[in-house]
């Protein structure tokens, strides 16, 4: 249904959230509204490549190594590489379901599944994605457990958006980095009027020929048209304590990357 | 003196039918909408839904929602002469005041089980019973934007069961045909037009030979030369006898009897 709606432009739009995160591996993220994992997995992939490059990198450079520094990596090898961890949470205990199973389909390792709702603290140490169900507005985890906090295309259906940016500043360490995904407002009024034109004539009847939903679709759009633009939201991410707070536009507007930093 | 004793008795049965009490009315108060679940559409909504539902229809036939779909955005002229027809017909414009529903919770199921075989409410509920389908499964109208048409069509697709017991075809693939080809040729609705060319497409050639040697004639000359049956009111008629009511609205029976579905009901 996304793939339709948006020809498949979200795929890119998620892969750019990851260029602009550039997670290196070792970090904590909390994917929250993840639905179905799809940042988790691209975060998992990302950060995977980025090691395997260090590796190449150091076995490029490391051609003729000394005694001593052979004797040092068989040391260094038991250690592992650094596990990256991903904690996909979400109100919609189907939409997790759905995608432990691609990431079971994918062979990532799963972590830990809380699929019952119950507040606990993070203490697990495993690798690969856990599934969590939670409200974004009260996240069922202990301050400053996460490196990144990502919300893609979420922050919009939250009802107190406020409350949700307090919870992302809580949850996360101190350095820790606040990302956003989200729908936003086209500044230049000629693609202002075909992105209307295509969002309220065409979407609605996607909605209503594959999904047999107008109404849902219906919403999706004026969703979108009711949530503040680029400048409010910052705005209201600077109330909730974040700083360096900074938004990048995507496809003219259409979607925007807010990123923060709680310091 | 037989033809005598029968006119008598039909105009005995319409001066009944015309001043029993009124039935479940149309609701009106939607919300600034047209009717419950209306949905306004623009004109390029409108085209982008005919295209899209006939794609998704063609696809898949059993997506009932979407051959709704296909009706509602491309019947707009055909409503409005069947709408005039039944304008034109006393018992017509008697349903299109009271607006009767053919729904579950409107029928008195036991009364109906307890009339006379051979009865109109009897061999609807059989004609239920053995194909296994309930006339509650049809769609609400949504893209029609005029109230009076809106009812029309729904009134077309809740008389499409009754209509099945008045031709005696069963759900199966074959009878649905048979019964769109009728609706075509009575309605002129393009979703019924549409329906009954592609629908043989995907019959077997036994049955399709069935269909073009006598079915066929048969639907398409009934329904050229019947009454409206969007006309008749048929919540008042269930005592009436099927073989008399076939007669006063000018069907003639099938020319062979189909065996009942009892599979996947449509």
């Amino acid at each position: 249904m996304n793939d339709a709606m948006s020809l498949g432009i979200h795929r890119l739009w998620k892969d750019a959230l990851l260029r602009v995160m550039n997670p290196q591996p070792g970090l904590r993220l909390l994917d929250a509204a993840g639905g179905t994992g799809d940042i988790s997995f691209r975060f998992m992939a990302y950060t995977r490549s980025v090691h395997e490059q260090k590796l190449r990198r150091r076995a490029r450079s490391n051609q003729t190594p000394s005694w001593q520094d052979i004797t040092a990596s068989y040391s260094s090898e038991g250690a592992g590489p650094p596990q990256s961890r991903a904690v996909v949470c979400d109100i919609n205990k189907e939409m997790l379901k759905v995608g432990k199973g691609r990431a079971e389909e994918a062979g990532i390792t799963t972590g830990y599944e809380v699929i019952g709702g119950d507040e606990f603290g993070l203490s697990c140490s495993s690798a690969g994605v856990s599934w969590v169900v939670g409200d974004a507005e009260e996240l069922p985890f202990d301050e400053d457990q996460f490196d990144v906090y990502t919300i893609a295309f979420g922050i919009r259906n939250v009802t107190h958006v406020e409350q949700a940016l307090q919870e992302a500043f809580r949850v996360l360490k101190p350095g820790g980095r606040f990302l956003c995904l989200e729908f936003s407002q086209v500044s230049t009024p000629l693609l202002s009027k075909l992105y209307d034109a295509y969002s309220f004539q065409v979407i609605p009847v996607l909605g209503e020929v594959i999904a047999g939903d107008w109404k849902s679709y219906q919403y999706l759009v004026e969703s979108i048209r009711r949530f503040p633009n680029q400048e409010t939201f910052k705005g209201m991410i600077e109330e909730a304590g974040f700083s360096r707070v900074q938004y990048i536009n995507l496809t003219g507007g259409i979607c925007a990357i807010h990123s923060a930093f709680k310091l | 003196m037989c033809s005598v004793l029968s006119r008598a008795r039909r105009w005995a049965f319409a001066f009944h039918v015309l001043t029993r009490q009124q039935h479940t009315a149309w609701e009106s108060d939607h919300h600034g909408r047209l009717y419950t679940g209306h949905i306004q559409t623009s004109p390029v909504q409108k085209a982008l839904l005919a295209v899209g539902s006939g794609i998704a229809a063609l696809q898949n036939p059993y997506r009932h929602d979407m051959v709704a779909v296909l009706g509602e955005t491309t019947g707009h002229l055909a409503l409005v002469k069947l709408r005039n027809r039944m304008r034109n017909n006393p018992e017509g414009y008697t349903i299109l005041i009271e607006r009767p529903r053919i729904q579950v919770s409107t029928l008195d199921l036991s009364w109906m089980s307890a009339l006379p075989d051979g009865s109109l409410g009897r061999e609807y509920l059989c004609f239920l019973e053995k194909n296994k389908v309930t006339p509650d499964t049809r769609a609400n109208v949504k893209f029609v934007d005029d109230e009076e048409l809106a009812y029309v069509m729904q009134r077309y697709r809740e008389v499409h069961d009754l209509l099945h017991t008045l031709l005696g075809m069963p759900t199966n693939m074959l009878g649905e045909v048979a019964v769109k080809m009728f609706e075509a040729a009575q309605t002129g609705l393009p979703m019924c037009i549409l329906g009954a060319i592609l629908g043989p497409l995907r019959l077997s050639t036994s049955r399709l030979q069935k269909l073009t040697t006598s079915l066929g004639p048969w639907a398409l000359h009934s329904g050229i030369h019947s009454r409206c049956v969007l006309s008749v009111f048929y919540e008042r008629r269930w005592e009436q006898n099927l073989e008399d009511l076939r007669e006063e609205l000018n069907i003639e029976p099938p020319p062979f009897t189909l065996p009942a579905n009892s599979k996947r009901p449509s």
